[in-house]
C-alpha cells in the first residue's frame, strides 16, 4: 500500500516536472547555466578539493580527500599549502607585484587614453569613424605579435636604441628588455584601447553645449573638467579600469615576454608551481588565494558601484 | 585676437595628442611589418628588401596547421558561445519569473572576472579527473580546448546581448501580439532583426578571444591540437623570428581589410 502511494507520488512529481519543463522552456533557459556549473563551478570546486588536499608522489600527486581502505573510512585534509604559501615571502611579494603592476597600468592607460578618447570622441562625425577604426585596429590585431613588436623593438640592436645612440643620448646600447619597465610599457600599450574604446562611449554621448555653458557661466577650464566632464564620464572611466585591471592581475604573457627576474607575478608563479615544480596542491592553493585576494576585491567593487548607481537613478 | 590664440592653442594640442597617441599605437606594429620584408635571419640588422620569410612562412606546416586548428576551434567556440549566449540573454531579460534572478547573473557573469591563468589550470585539472572517473574526455585536444573556449567566451557573449535586448523597447514586440502575430513570426521578424548586430558582434567577439588565447589553451591542449598563438609563443618565447613578423604582417593586413569593409558597410548603411 505504502509502496504504491510512493510509486504514485513519483509519478505525480514526474508529471509536474514535465509540465513545467514545457512550460518554461526548460532547456532553452537552463542549458547555459549547465554548462556553466559543469565547466566552470565545478572545475573551482576541484581546485578548492586539490588545494586542501596532501601533495604525494604518483598521478595525480595528491591524496584523495576520502578514501576507503582496511583501517576504514578516513578523511585527509591539510591547510599546509596555504600556510606554505603565506609563510613564504616570495609568494607574497608575486601577489603585491601583480596587484601593482595591475594598479599602476590602470592608471597610466586612464592617464593616456582619455585625452585620446576625448579628442577622437570631439572630433568633426567624418573624422571621427576614421579615428574609430585605427583604435579598433589594434584592437582586433593579435594580442601576442604586439606584445611581440615591443620585445622586437627594445632589443639591444633594436630600433629605440639606434635611434637614442644617433641622436646622441646614448653611447652603446643598452639592454631594456627583461625588466619591470618594459612590462609596464607592453601591458599599457596592450590594454590601451581597452580603456580607451569604452571612455569614447561615454565621451561620445556627452553634449558638447555643456562645455560652453560652463565656460559661459565663468568657470575655469580645470573647473569645468573636474566639474562637469569628468563625473559625467565616470562610468566609463570605471568600465575601461575594470577591462584593464581584471585581466592584468593575472597577466602571464608579457610579464613572461618582456619582464625579467627583477619581479615576479601571481601568473608566472602558478604557471611554475604547475608545470615546472608539478605541485598540483601548492598551484591550486595559490590560485585559490589569487581569488580571494585578487578577485573578490574586484567583485565587492564591481557590487558596491552597482548599488550606489542604482541608488542615484 | 586673444581667443584666437586660445582656439589656436587648443587645435595645436588635440592634435598633437591625437598624433603621439596614434603614434604609440602604431609605430611597434608598422616596425614589424617593415622588418617583415627584411632579407636577414638577424631581425634587427637591415639587409635588403625581400620577400623571403613570407615565403618561408607559407611553407612552415607547424604554423599552417595551428593556423587551420585555431580557425576551427575559434569559429566553432564562437558559434556555440553565441547560441548559449544568446540563451543566457533572454533568460536574464526576457523571463521575469526566473526563480533566484541575481544567482544567474552571478552564474553567467562570473567567468569575466576570472584570471584566464586559473581558469585555464581549473579546466586542465576538472579533465584530467574527470578522465579518471567516467573515462571522458579521452584525451586532451581539440575538443578540451574548444569546451574551455567555449565557457569562457559565453559571458561575453551574453553581457553584448543583454545589453542590447535590455535596452530596445518591448512594446513593439506587444504591439505585434496585439495584431495577431504567431509568437515564432515575432521573433523572426521583430526580436531577431533587432538584435542581430549584437549576435553578429558577439560572434566576432567571442572569435576573436578564442583566437588571441594562449593561456587557456596552453593548459588545455594535447597532441595534434597546437593552437596558432601556442606554436607563435613556443617561437618567440626566448628570441626574435622573422616568419612572425611575416605572420604579423598578414594579420595586420587582414584586420585592415576587415575594419575598411565595416567602415564601408556602416558608411552605406547611414546613407
Amino acid at each position: 500500500m505504502i509502496k504504491l502511494n510512493l510509486n504514485l507520488m513519483i509519478h505525480q512529481y514526474f508529471c509536474l516536472m514535465i509540465r513545467y519543463l514545457k512550460k518554461q522552456n526548460f532547456w532553452f533557459v537552463f542549458t547555459p547555466y549547465f554548462w556553466l556549473v559543469l565547466f566552470f563551478f565545478i572545475p573551482l570546486a576541484l581546485i578548492f578539493k586539490i588545494s586542501i588536499s596532501v601533495s604525494e608522489w604518483g598521478m595525480p600527486p595528491y591524496r584523495d580527500l576520502f578514501s576507503l581502505s582496511e583501517e576504514g573510512f578516513k578523511f585527509d585534509s591539510t591547510l599546509s599549502n596555504y600556510l606554505f604559501i603565506f609563510s613564504d615571502p616570495f609568494y607574497i611579494r608575486s601577489y603585491l607585484n601583480s596587484l601593482s603592476l595591475a594598479f599602476t597600468s590602470t592608471i597610466l592607460c586612464l592617464v593616456i587614453g582619455y585625452p585620446i578618447a576625448f579628442y577622437v570622441a570631439k572630433s568633426q562625425a567624418n573624422i571621427r569613424i576614421i579615428l574609430l577604426v585605427l583604435l579598433i585596429i589594434p584592437f582586433w590585431t593579435s594580442f601576442l605579435l604586439r606584445v611581440y613588436a615591443w620585445k622586437v623593438l627594445l632589443q639591444g640592436s633594436g630600433i629605440i636604441n639606434s635611434i637614442l645612440i644617433h641622436l646622441g643620448f646614448l653611447t652603446e646600447p643598452i639592454s631594456m628588455l627583461h625588466n619591470h619597465y618594459a612590462v609596464i610599457l607592453g601591458v599599457v600599450y596592450t590594454y590601451l584601447p581597452f580603456m580607451i574604446l569604452p571612455l569614447y562611449g561615454y565621451l561620445v554621448k556627452f553634449d558638447l553645449n555643456l562645455i560652453d555653458a560652463a565656460n559661459d557661466l565663468g568657470a575655469k577650464p580645470v573647473n569645468t573638467f573636474l566639474k562637469v566632464i569628468l563625473p559625467l564620464s565616470l562610468p566609463g572611466i570605471i568600465a575601461g579600469s575594470m577591462l584593464v585591471f581584471i585581466p592584468v592581475v593575472g597577466e602571464f604573457v608579457i610579464p613572461e615576454m618582456l619582464g625579467g627576474s627583477d619581479k615576479l607575478y601571481f601568473g608566472k608563479i602558478i604557471w611554475d608551481e604547475f608545470f615546472v615544480n608539478r605541485d598540483w596542491p601548492v598551484a591550486s592553493a595559490l590560485a585559490m588565494s589569487g581569488i580571494v585576494i585578487l578577485v573578490f576585491p574586484i567583485v565587492i567593487f564591481q557590487l558596491m558601484y552597482a548599488k550606489y548607481n542604482f541608488k542615484n537613478e | 585676437m586673444q581667443n584666437t590664440i586660445l582656439r589656436m592653442n587648443k587645435i595645436f594640442f588635440k592634435i598633437f595628442t591625437l598624433t603621439i597617441g596614434f603614434s604609440f599605437l602604431y609605430f611597434p606594429i608598422l616596425t614589424l611589418i617593415a622588418y617583415s620584408f627584411n632579407d636577414n635571419k638577424r631581425v634587427m640588422v637591415w639587409k635588403g628588401f625581400s620577400f623571403r620569410w613570407y615565403k618561408e612562412l607559407f611553407q612552415n606546416e607547424q604554423i599552417l596547421e595551428a593556423f587551420y586548428t585555431s580557425i576551427k576551434i575559434a569559429s566553432l567556440s564562437a558559434t556555440f558561445a553565441t547560441i548559449m549566449g544568446v540563451m543566457i540573454g533572454f533568460s536574464l531579460t526576457r523571463i521575469s519569473k526566473i526563480p533566484a534572478r541575481p544567482f544567474f547573473i552571478f552564474l553567467s557573469s562570473s567567468p569575466l572576472v576570472m584570471p584566464e591563468i586559473i581558469l585555464g589550470l581549473s579546466l586542465l585539472l576538472f579533465f584530467i579527473s574527470s578522465n579518471h572517473i567516467i573515462g571522458f574526455p579521452s584525451s586532451k585536444g581539440q575538443l578540451t580546448v574548444l569546451i574551455s573556449h567555449i565557457t569562457f567566451s559565453v559571458a561575453f557573449v551574453a553581457v553584448i546581448i543583454q545589453s542590447r535586448l535590455s535596452s530596445y523597447d518591448k512594446n513593439i514586440e506587444e504591439a505585434a501580439q496585439d495584431l495577431g502575430t504567431i509568437p515564432n513570426m515575432i521573433f523572426w521578424k521583430i526580436t531577431a532583426p533587432v538584435i542581430l548586430p549584437s549576435i553578429i558582434s558577439g560572434w566576432l567577439l567571442a572569435f576573436t578571444l578564442s583566437l588571441d588565447d594562449l593561456v587557456v589553451a596552453s593548459f588545455t591542449t594535447g597532441p595534434g591540437a597546437n593552437t596558432l598563438p601556442i606554436v607563435v609563443f613556443s617561437k618567440v618565447r626566448l628570441g626574435l623570428s622573422p616568419e612572425v613578423n611575416a605572420l604579423s604582417a598578414i594579420i595586420m593586413l587582414i584586420v585592415v581589410l576587415a575594419a575598411i569593409s565595416v567602415y564601408f558597410i556602416n558608411r552605406s548603411n547611414i546613407k
